[in-house]
């Protein structure tokens, strides 16, 4: 749950632009950006996700060394992971 | 040493060992607090206590969510899950919380319907799929996961949903760190502050531990150099007599925080006058709950809440170990009667409890590296 996971927007949902398809490690899932309203991310940039909502826009890089100390972490990433491939948001 | 090849950088964890073995003071000893469960959980996992002179001790600090629920608290959700036609949902990190009956876990078993949820807006999903049942969304969480719940209710009012509520159990760091430095148990030299948390609130609230309270505070992010890093950074500030906010974690943490996300709090959520810490117990202003614009998601408004208060267990020690006065393996069932498994305190259920990471990850005997010997000339 205290976990920040890094995900690519990939999409802008066009009927809700406060959803967005995100790719986490090759899970596809809808999130939340409307707390990104002031600075909203297009497809291509990076966040860290909260419980399916982004909190902050990250670079690319910074992506990529949380993704890796994540996956570090074992077993309460794995839980994230399976929570969020869970997750119906809509 | 086989955490010291655990991550890429290790060479730089050395150097940075060797610099903050530097800079402690003859005969001194520093107390630091981490404030964040995860922080605790990477400090345990990574062995970075090998990279950190004796004379700097660390202290883990209640940045838990899960390990300040008061078993009372616990108590009132089953409650509210067993009422007709309710569903509760929660995270999956609250589920094996023991209250004083038994756990969310023990209470499904008996025929409650309590589910998990990645997210609130799920529990959103289930509450449109079930226009007959009332679903309680089981809130928990710091700044961290307040907005979440927040940007939740704001959307359930926009679509007109009647059959979600919040069960709001967000808690507030500051007044914790506030009631820490107020305590008598424990002195403390400075603070590694907590990186999520400050994602949303930003650096400017820890200011006043800096300027009242005289101690350093460093926001750091998670991975092991960051936190040496700020840990260097304290020992710097320490050394040259200043107590300031700094913020290491800049990459990911600006210094006024998620305007968004507190705009969205403040419009759903407003500050309880006390509420109930596990460990700690009651703190002022520590906590929010729903505004009463928003009552008809109040599920403490919809449902009779029994808010019975439930001693801890006499033999569990959370308390002493959320404060940092006691280390996990100081407390007497740490271990034996209280695993992982069988968790009769909070600390041992979450991944980011300080008795939990100890457990998985910690040892008894330090194998700290050469770099971290403070050597005298």
């Amino acid at each position: 749950m205290c976990l920040g996971i890094p995900g690519e927007v990939i999409e802008i949902n066009p009927e809700q632009p406060d959803l967005a398809k995100v790719d986490v490690s090759g899970v596809r899932r809808m999130i939340n950006i409307g707390l990104l309203v002031d600075d909203p991310p297009v497809p291509g940039e990076w966040v860290l996700i909260h419980v399916g909502f982004a909190l902050s826009k990250i670079d690319e890089r910074e992506a990529a060394a949380a993704m890796e100390f994540l996956e570090g972490i074992g077993q309460a990433y794995e839980d994230e992971i399976a929570a969020l491939r869970a997750s119906l948001i809509e | 040493m086989r955490f010291v090849d655990e991550f890429r950088d290790a060479d730089k964890a050395r150097a940075l060992a060797a610099k903050i073995a530097a800079l402690c003071e003859p005969g001194r000893r520093y107390k630091l607090m981490e404030v964040c469960g995860g922080h605790t959980h990477t400090i345990y996992k990574h062995g970075l206590e090998d990279y950190l002179p004796e004379a700097i001790q660390l202290v883990h600090g209640p940045g838990c969510p899960v390990c300040v629920i008061p078993m009372g608290r616990v108590d009132d959700a089953i409650h509210l899950a067993s009422q007709p036609d309710v569903i509760m949902t929660s995270f999956g990190d609250m589920m094996r919380v023991p209250g004083s009956g038994g756990s969310f876990f023990d209470a499904n078993a008996e025929g409650t319907s309590i589910r998990m949820v990645y997210s609130p807006l799920d529990s959103l999903k289930i509450a449109r799929q079930n226009p007959d049942k009332q679903v309680v969304f089981m809130a928990i969480g710091f700044e961290t996961t307040a907005p979440s719940t927040a940007m939740t209710m704001l959307r359930a009012a926009r679509e007109g949903l009647t059959n979600f509520s919040v069960f709001c159990n967000h808690v507030t760091i500051v007044p914790a760190i506030k009631a820490i430095l107020d305590s008598p148990d424990l002195r403390l030299d400075g603070f590694i502050g907590p990186g999520h948390v400050s994602t949303v609130i930003g650096c400017r609230p820890y200011e006043f531990i800096a300027s009242q309270y005289g101690k350093p505070v460093v926001t750091a992010g998670f991975e092991p150099l960051d936190i040496l890093q700020s840990i260097y950074m304290l020992m710097v500030q320490l050394s040259q007599g200043r107590s300031e906010v700094e913020n290491q974690y800049s990459r990911v943490v600006p210094w006024d925080g998620n305007q968004a996300a507190l705009r969205a709090i403040n419009e759903t959520m407003e500050l309880r006058p006390y509420f109930e810490w596990r460990g700690l117990g009651f703190i002022s202003h520590s906590a929010l709950k729903v505004r009463e614009k928003y009552a008809a998601m109040d599920a403490e408004l919809l449902f009779a809440v029994p808010g019975v208060r439930v001693a801890d267990p006499k033999a569990c020690q959370c308390g002493e170990v959320l404060k940092g006065v006691l280390k996990p393996w100081e407390c007497k069932v740490f271990g034996t009667a209280c695993t992982p498994e069988t968790p009769i305190g909070t600390c041992m259920v979450s991944p980011e409890g300080a008795c939990a990471a100890y457990y998985n990850f910690g040892r008894m005997n330090r194998n700290r590296v050469p770099e971290a010997q403070v050597t005298r000339a």
